[in-house]
Formats: C-alpha cells, sequence, structure tokens
C-alpha cells in the first residue's frame, strides 16, 4: 500500500513531465490501435470466410469464367453438399466515386444464402426475392447509407455485361450475425443475368465467375478441392479449388506491401514511444539517486528501490495505455463513419486490444527495466554525494 | 564505571581508486567509542572524518581491520544483512536532511518503520511522539518544501531516532543551516545524548558545532591526531543544557 501510494506521488511530481509522457503513450496506444483495426479490416473478408466453403475459379486466372454446368459436376464430388454460382457483375450505381460503390454479384438464388448462415434473412423477404427473377437482396450496410427499403428499384449499370440500365428491386435486407459479417454487397438473381446475357450476348451465357462450394466437412476441404479439381483435370476450363480463406487472402495479397506498410508503421510508433519512456524513466531515475541512497541508507534493500521505477514505469505506462485503449473506440467509431464504405467491417477486436495492452505493459517494463537495475545498484555514498 | 565500548575500530584502512591511481583515505584507524557519547569528527575536507562515518555506519566498507559496533564486525556483513543491521541500529541526519519530498514530515518519520513489525497504530504512536520531542509536532502533515531547513533537519532528526538506534550518525547536521537553526539542532543533539542517552557521532567543520560534542577526535590525511595534539570537547558540565 505504502509501496503504491509511493510511486503515485512519484508520478505526479513533475506533473507536466508526466503528463506529457502519458499524452505520448495514448496517442501510440491509440495509433497502434487503429492501425490495427486497419490492418484487421483488410482482412475482412478472410476472416468471415467459413472452413466449410470453398471456392472454385478457373485454373488460368479470376478473370475467365466457368461453364455454368460444372455446378452439377462438382456438387456429385464426394463432401459437397452445395454448390452455388457467383458471378462478379461490377455494378455502378448512380457513379463510379468510391461512396457510392458497393459490391454486385449475381448468384444462385435458391441455394446461395444457405450458403451463407451468417447473413441474417427473414424468410419471407427471402421468399419474395427467390419468386421475383429481378429482385435482389440487399446488406444492412449499403441499406443505411443509402436509405434502401424494400420495393426500392435500384438502377445500375455494369462495364462488365453492358445492356445499358440494369434494374433490381430490393426484396430483403440481410442483417449480418456479427461486427465481423461484411454486409456491404448486393446479390441478385445468375438466372436474370444469364437469360439478359443469352438475350443480348449469347456467347457470354451460361458461365459462371466462380462456385461457392459448401463442404460437410472442413477438415476434408484439401481432398475435396483435390477432386474437384481433378474432375476437371484436361478439360477446356481446368479449375482451382481452394478454401474460401484462401481465395480472399488472395486478393489481400494484391494489396499486402500496403498492409505490411501499415502493419510496421504501427510497431515503429510503439518503438518510439518506448525510447520516449526509457529516457523519461532514466532522467527520473538519476534525478532521485540521493533518495534511492537515502532509502538504500535506512536499510531499504535493493529491491524496493528498483520496485520503485520499475513500478512507476509501468503504472504510467499502464495509465496512458489504459486511456489509449479506452480512447481507440471512439476513434475507431467515428473513423468508421468518416470512411463510409471504405472498410465494410471496421470495429476494434478483443486481439488488438490484447495487443494494445501488451505493447503498453511492454513499454512500461522495457523502460523501466536498466534504469531500475541502476537505481538498485548504485553504492549509497556515490548516491548520497549526487545529493550534495 | 566507564561505559562498555559502542564502537571499536582496530587497524582501519580505506582507499579509493581513481583510475589507476588508489587513494588513501583513512590509514591505520585505531578508535573506541563508548556507549552514550556524543563525540564529534573534526578534520579538513579530505582528511577521510566523512569516510570514517561511513564506515561507521555501515554504507562503506573498508579496505582493511576490525570494525565492531555494539560487538558486531560489521564489515563481516554481506548486504542484505548489513542493510537489515543498519535499518535498527543507526540513525541518520544528512547535511541536506535527504527526506523524500513526496512524503509529509510524519511519512518521511515512519518510513524506517516499515522495515520493522510494528503495526499502523503503533507505528502512528512513535511518529507524534518523535515529532513532538522535535517540536513539529504542528507540522506532521506539512511536505519538506514547506519547512524550513531547521525544521527539515528536525524532521530527519525525528526519522533517526524512531527506530530507537544504538548510534545515531550526523554528517554536517548545521552545514546548510542559519546560527539559529544550527544552535535549535545541535541543543535537540545534546538533548538526546544527555536525556535519552545516545550514542552520537557527529562530523563537522563548524567549530561552533563541535562545542556540542563531549568529545572531538581530530583528523588529518586520513590519519587521526592524538589526543594531546587535539582541541578537547566541552566536559558535559561545561555544555549548555538542551
Amino acid at each position: 500500500m505504502y509501496y503504491l501510494k509511493l510511486i503515485f506521488k512519484n508520478i505526479f511530481r513533475h506533473k507536466l513531465r508526466s503528463l506529457l509522457t502519458m499524452v505520448g503513450l495514448v496517442v501510440a496506444i491509440l495509433a497502434f490501435g487503429l492501425l490495427q483495426t486497419v490492418v484487421n479490416a483488410w482482412y475482412a473478408g478472410a476472416d468471415m470466410a467459413s472452413a466449410n466453403r470453398l471456392v472454385t475459379r478457373n485454373a488460368t486466372s479470376l478473370v475467365f469464367s466457368l461453364p455454368a454446368y460444372y455446378r452439377e459436376r462438382i456438387r456429385s464430388v464426394d463432401g459437397v453438399t452445395a454448390v452455388a454460382i457467383s458471378n462478379w457483375f461490377g455494378g455502378v450505381y448512380k457513379d463510379q466515386t468510391f461512396k457510392n460503390f458497393f459490391a454486385t454479384f449475381a448468384v444462385d438464388h435458391d441455394v446461395f444464402f444457405d450458403l451463407y448462415p451468417e447473413f441474417k434473412v427473414k424468410p419471407d423477404e427471402l421468399l419474395a426475392f427467390k419468386r421475383d427473377q429481378r429482385g435482389c437482396m440487399v446488406g444492412r450496410l449499403i441499406a443505411d447509407q443509402h436509405g434502401f427499403k424494400v420495393g426500392d428499384v435500384i438502377p445500375m449499370t455494369s462495364p462488365i455485361y453492358g445492356g445499358g440500365t440494369w434494374e433490381f428491386t430490393v426484396r430483403g435486407i440481410y442483417e449480418p450475425k456479427d461486427e465481423t459479417t461484411v454486409t456491404r454487397q448486393l446479390y441478385f438473381h445468375w438466372d436474370y443475368l444469364n437469360e439478359q446475357m443469352k438475350k443480348r450476348f449469347p456467347k457470354r451465357a451460361e458461365f459462371a465467375g466462380v462456385f461457392i462450394v459448401q463442404i460437410a466437412d472442413g477438415s476434408r476441404a484439401a481432398e475435396i478441392s483435390q477432386a474437384v479439381d481433378k474432375e476437371f483435370r484436361n478439360s477446356l476450363a481446368e479449375t482451382l479449388t481452394e478454401t474460401e480463406k484462401a481465395f480472399s487472402l488472395g486478393f489481400v495479397a494484391q494489396t499486402e506491401a500496403i498492409v505490411t506498410a501499415v502493419r510496421i508503421v504501427s510497431f515503429v510508433v510503439i518503438i518510439i514511444i518506448f525510447a520516449v519512456v526509457a529516457n523519461t524513466m532514466a532522467m527520473t531515475a538519476r534525478e532521485r539517486l540521493a533518495e534511492y541512497a537515502t532509502l538504500k541508507a535506512l536499510g531499504f534493500p535493493p529491491l524496493f528501490v528498483a520496485a520503485l521505477i520499475f513500478g512507476e514505469s509501468v503504472m504510467i505506462s499502464s495509465l496512458g495505455g489504459a486511456i489509449g485503449i479506452a480512447l481507440t473506440f471512439p476513434v475507431a467509431a467515428f473513423f468508421k463513419a468518416l470512411m463510409g464504405t471504405m472498410f465494410p467491417v471496421f470495429y476494434v477486436n478483443s486481439h488488438t486490444v490484447m495487443m494494445q495492452a501488451v505493447a503498453a505493459a511492454s513499454v512500461g517494463i522495457l523502460a523501466g527495466v536498466l534504469p531500475s537495475y541502476r537505481a538498485a545498484n548504485v553504492k549509497i555514498v556515490d548516491g548520497l554525494r549526487y545529493a550534495g | 564505571m566507564a561505559a562498555r565500548p559502542i564502537v571499536s575500530i582496530t587497524r582501519l584502512s580505506k582507499s579509493y581508486r581513481r583510475g589507476d591511481q588508489v587513494v588513501p583515505v583513512l590509514r591505520d584507524i585505531t578508535l573506541t567509542i563508548p556507549e552514550g557519547d556524543f563525540i564529534a569528527l573534526m578534520g579538513p575536507s579530505g582528511s577521510g572524518k566523512s569516510t570514517l562515518l561511513n564506515l561507521i555506519a555501515g554504507i562503506d566498507k573498508p579496505d582493511e581491520g576490525e570494525l565492531l559496533v555494539d560487538g558486531e564486525d560489521i564489515t563481516r556483513l554481506g548486504e542484505a544483512d548489513l542493510a537489515d543491521w543498519r535499518a535498527s541500529h543507526v540513525g541518520f541526519i544528512f547535511q541536506f536532511y535527504n527526506l523524500m519530498p513526496v512524503l509529509t514530515a510524519f511519512e518521511n518519520v515512519e518510513l524506517p518503520l516499515l522495515l520493522t513489525s510494528l503495526g499502523k497504530r503503533d507505528r502512528k504512536e512513535r511518529v507524534e511522539t518523535a515529532l513532538a520531542l522535535v517540536g513539529l509536532a504542528d507540522r506532521m502533515e506539512h511536505y519538506p518544501n514547506e519547512l524550513s531547513g531547521g525544521q527539515q533537519q528536525r524532521v530527519a532528526i525525528a526519522r533517526a531516532l524512531i527506530t530507537d538506534p544504538t548510534l545515531i550518525v550526523a554528517d554536517e547536521p548545521t552545514g546548510d543551516l542559519d546560527r539559529k537553526s544550527a544552535e535549535e539542532v545541535l541543543a535537540l543533539l545534546r538533548r538526546l545524548n544527555a536525556e535519552m542517552g545516545k550514542t552520537i557521532i557527529m562530523v563537522s567543520h563548524d567549530g561552533h558545532a563541535v562545542l556540542s560534542a563531549r568529545h572531538v577526535t581530530h583528523l588529518e590525511k586520513g590519519e587521526l591526531i592524538p589526543e594531546a595534539q587535539s582541541s578537547p570537547g566541552p566536559s558535559a558540565q561545561e555544555r549548555r543544557p538542551g
């Protein structure tokens, strides 16, 4: 108790110095948390991926499609429970500005939402969607952003499929299962797209962008992926099947350098604040050398002296870290609002909070080690002379 | 009957190393201090008086010789044992008071008691008694920077005697004080010695301060000057009352 009291009193001895050090820590821990959250947001799609879903695409490249009839052959592979076509539509709503961007997919309306239990759908809305070939389901995020309601008609164009304006009627709004679920997509009937292709560009009909493959046992993912690909070996369009997570990470990999840079910067921030706190603690310990020598002269063991500095360092870091962590939540919410739908999933997860806490504690511990060692080992006569 | 020796020093030597040079500070010191004495160590700067005081107080170690305090050879104690020994046997009074600036007068005096097994209530009782003894009962909650130099030194004296130590060592206790405050501090030390029988070893440059001591021992160039060549301190009768 006395020890803690002494530490607290020492912390507020040089109020401005302690305050500035803590402000530095708050900013560093906050920045670290935000940057980590940005990195996590980058991987949001991959994090949402299910272990029980595979994605089959053209082995040559994603830009090449696969014959739609592959669907039945994939479904017949042992271990596969359901298959759905998913075509990237590349829809443009209003204009091509980022604020109006959201993902649009043509999917097998009958099974698609069965494959994605993380999308919470009202049964009546799903039924309405299935019945209306021009119907679509929109995610909560874009519904809120653009004010879409059930019954609204969304006009879109597609630089990929052309054909002027495509109109989709909102038949339902799906909700996220939790904060990790991305709801920045619009899904409509692949049948509708296919029929339009038959009319407008017959050669582009009956093709699928990718197949979403549901499997019963996630631990058999590798084996089933191989079986699917084997099915189409030496065919006109060979396939590449991988887990949904690997498929999503493939997109992230294209911007890996940016993510790595953000990650490095977040750790550099911590290293900088470590240097600041270490310097503060070294200065503090040097100034109080006479006091520590006095304590030792009075009979206090070196460990007590060391614990005073060490405790002060850890306490400052803990206070700064706690405030930094607490501020991360409102600042992240503000950042999310500022960025619109750029990061469909942007929240501070428990892992980030844990990393922030570990970073703050590490700074406190490491910054306190050397000064406390020196103070504990100062010769009493030398320390007392320092006072004189 | 003569008082039993509380400090017995035999052929004590101490030197410091400055770079490649070995500088002798104390040479072959032999000295006995009886229990209840108030001895002043005098000498010019660099004579080794503070070093001798530090050795007696157990905050430095001699190179050679024997140093018995209350029958225990403290030169043989390890660091941890020496720290325990200091906590229970030595009360320190420093020139610059060396109080903890973040602690009140009460808390500063209480500090050495934290190393004992005393409970909070007992500690409080003792601290209040000690502060009343040094005339600072009304300044318990004051921080050092709210006290004058003389008052701070009186807090330091209260801290020095709070554990009822075998020895009180004072290194230039009046060196940073004005004449009036110095006289108050010296009067307090005389009282501790005369009324409580505390053995006090004081280092001082101040010719006036050493008049408070029962005996004065002179050091020069690390050696004790024989009694015949040094001025004796005042006898107990000559000393002014506290």
